[in-house]
């Protein structure tokens, strides 16, 4: 299918902008046919990472110059040349990075690689990028509001910005986030259009869900359930707060494809299971009951088998302020285990604030390292010598063990800070 | 493609383009969503997510057969990764269309196609002899092998 363009889009992939936009339009007339789009959506609102690479893809480039503009050209925008890259006129961001901007020798990263993340840096910022460095913009400067065309990256904040603010985002990659900070383009497909966005299944939960840990399970469950499809969920779920639907939303887009969900009576565009589904209910129909909820359970906590744990990792997705003081109020007066190693990781907006309101210096004394930025997935860092790890995200437990080959628990906040302090894992399901 | 049919195709399935061109190759059929970022192993081009069917399999060189992408927006970046290194499959077939699935198909460059007339989840074992013809939209399966 041929997609149809604006005079004004015409010119953009014909140079009129220059060649990187050119360059932009192509990569994204390439994808929008490929997804059968008949035309674009005007975005202002992009969110992902753009030509920030490892050195070895900058070498892969080194015909071209190696460089940040080289990788930007070839890779983002999967151009056959390099271009030069004009600052971005739009609201375009970054989202989480490789390392931290300052404790990266704990995460073992070399002089080299820290020379490296300061020099793409300083081309994001150079470019008019803001440097968010978080897989949460929506805790650090980029909230959408309803009905908002973006283009996101990052599937946690993807299914956020859909299900919970009722902004329009496709989960999209670094090489479409990249060509739309120059294009302001992106393929009118998929979330952007009304008929897309209703209910495919209906999720009747059975049982409570109301802390963090039980909206994160029931999401580790959806994702399993409904895999990328939309889900309605209706029943027992009780206090509903940002931090919540981050760890549902991230959850269930780890565990299936999620990308945007309703709950009915508590989420924008479901005020009932009808609006949600836009008529009757339809679709298949899954119960969360005791039953499933142990099975999901289990499932996260299989690929764990000795209760040493080395490692506990928070902050998947970064943490919020108010989950940082909760960290702060339960190592308060407590400290890391020495066989064990507490790192937590938010993004540096939140950082601050947990600066000015104490919780970071609770969480230093304690013997635990507040970091930015990244997670121990992205930047495939952790304490040497690690073996063991204990998640209180269902996300970071579906994708750490398995990326670094390593054991790993899923439990409470309270258990993996336990186990943190006591070197043990003690985690159960009540 | 310089291959001379010993015998004709023993299915031939209708679709619609994603990625142009023509390619052939041995098939590696999955009837599970694949991961892109954090379920492959992207410089060996290998599937590494932990409860996956196709856990420690290889996609290098492979055509790709499965209902549709999973997971991370890292599902183009894992790919394309693996195109840098050598790694990258020939060809994708997918059932579901999804942002991840095209982009990836889009920067991997190869031939790709879904919406097909017939699931090639059914017609399609691993070891069979696909060809793709993106750009007159058909796939030719060889029975257990290369013809």
């Amino acid at each position: 299918m041929t997609m149809r363009l604006t005079d004004e889009e015409k010119a953009m992939r014909d140079g009129a902008q220059g060649a990187a936009v050119a360059k932009a339009m192509d990569l994204l007339i390439r994808y929008g046919e490929a997804l059968g789009a008949e035309d674009f959506v005007y975005t202002d609102n992009i969110a992902g990472v753009p030509g920030s690479s490892p050195k070895w893809i900058k070498d892969y480039y080194a015909e071209d110059g190696g460089d940040y503009r080289a990788v930007f050209s070839r890779f983002d925008l999967d151009s056959d040349e390099a271009v030069d890259v004009p600052r971005i006129s739009g609201f375009a961001c970054h989202l989480q990075g490789g390392m931290d901007p300052e404790l990266w020798r704990d995460q073992g990263m070399s002089e080299e690689a820290f020379a490296n993340f300061q020099a793409d840096e300083r081309e994001v910022a150079g470019h008019g990028i803001q440097v968010l460095k978080t897989c949460t913009p929506y805790l650090a400067g980029n909230m959408p509001v309803m009905g908002e065309h973006c283009a996101w990256m990052e599937s946690s904040a993807v299914v956020l910005c859909n299900s919970v603010v009722g902004g329009r985002t496709n989960c999209e990659g670094r090489e479409s986030t990249s060509s739309a900070m120059l294009a302001k383009r992106v393929p009118n497909w998929g979330f952007h259009r009304d008929e897309f966005r209703k209910g495919q299944h209906l999720i009747d939960v059975e049982v409570p869900v109301d802390s963090i840990f039980e909206w994160g399970l029931l999401g580790y469950f959806t994702g399993g359930a409904v895999e990328d499809a939309i889900p309605v969920l209706d029943g027992a779920i009780a206090d509903p707060a940002l931090i919540k639907h981050k760890h549902f939303g991230a959850a269930a887009a780890s565990s299936g494809g999620v990308e945007m969900y309703h709950m009915a009576g508590i989420t924008p565009e479901a005020p009932s299971v009808e609006a949600a589904f836009g008529g009757a209910a339809r679709g298949e129909r899954f119960t969360y009951g005791p039953k499933e909820r142990q099975a999901t359970y289990e499932r996260l906590n299989s690929i764990g088998e000795s209760r040493d744990v080395d490692y506990v990792m928070l902050g998947c997705p970064h943490y919020s302020a108010d989950q940082l003081a909760e960290a702060a109020r339960l190592l308060e007066g407590r400290t890391v285990h020495e066989n064990s190693n507490l790192w937590i990781f938010t993004s540096r907006a939140v950082k601050a604030t947990a600066e000015a309101s104490g919780s970071a210096d609770i969480i230093r004394k304690a013997g635990a390292k507040l970091m930015t930025d990244t997670c121990s997935a992205i930047s495939q860092a952790v304490p040497p010598g690690t073996r063991v790890a204990a998640f209180d995200s269902a996300k970071q437990t579906h994708y750490l063990p398995a990326i670094m080959g390593i054991e790993g628990w899923f439990g409470t906040t309270q258990e993996c800070i336990d186990a943190a302090c006591t070197g043990r894992w003690n985690g159960r399901l009540n | 493609m310089a291959t001379v049919d010993v015998r004709s195709p023993d299915v031939v399935i209708r679709g619609r383009k994603v990625v142009g061109g023509v390619t052939e190759g041995e098939a590696l059929v999955t009837r599970e969503a694949i991961s892109g970022w954090g379920g492959v192993n992207a410089l060996k081009g290998e599937i590494i997510e932990t409860h996956h069917e196709l856990r420690g399999q290889s996609f290098a060189g492979k055509i790709l057969v499965f209902p549709g992408a999973k997971g991370s927006s890292g599902w183009s970046v894992a790919f394309h990764t693996s195109r840098l290194a050598g790694k990258a499959p020939i060809g994708l077939l997918f059932n579901v269309m999804t942002t991840k699935a095209a982009l990836g198909a889009v920067v991997l460059r190869v031939p790709s196609m879904t919406d097909f007339d017939t699931d090639p989840l059914e017609a399609i074992e691993t070891g069979d002899w696909v060809r793709i013809d993106a750009d007159s939209e058909s796939v030719f399966v060889w029975k257990g092998g290369r013809p």
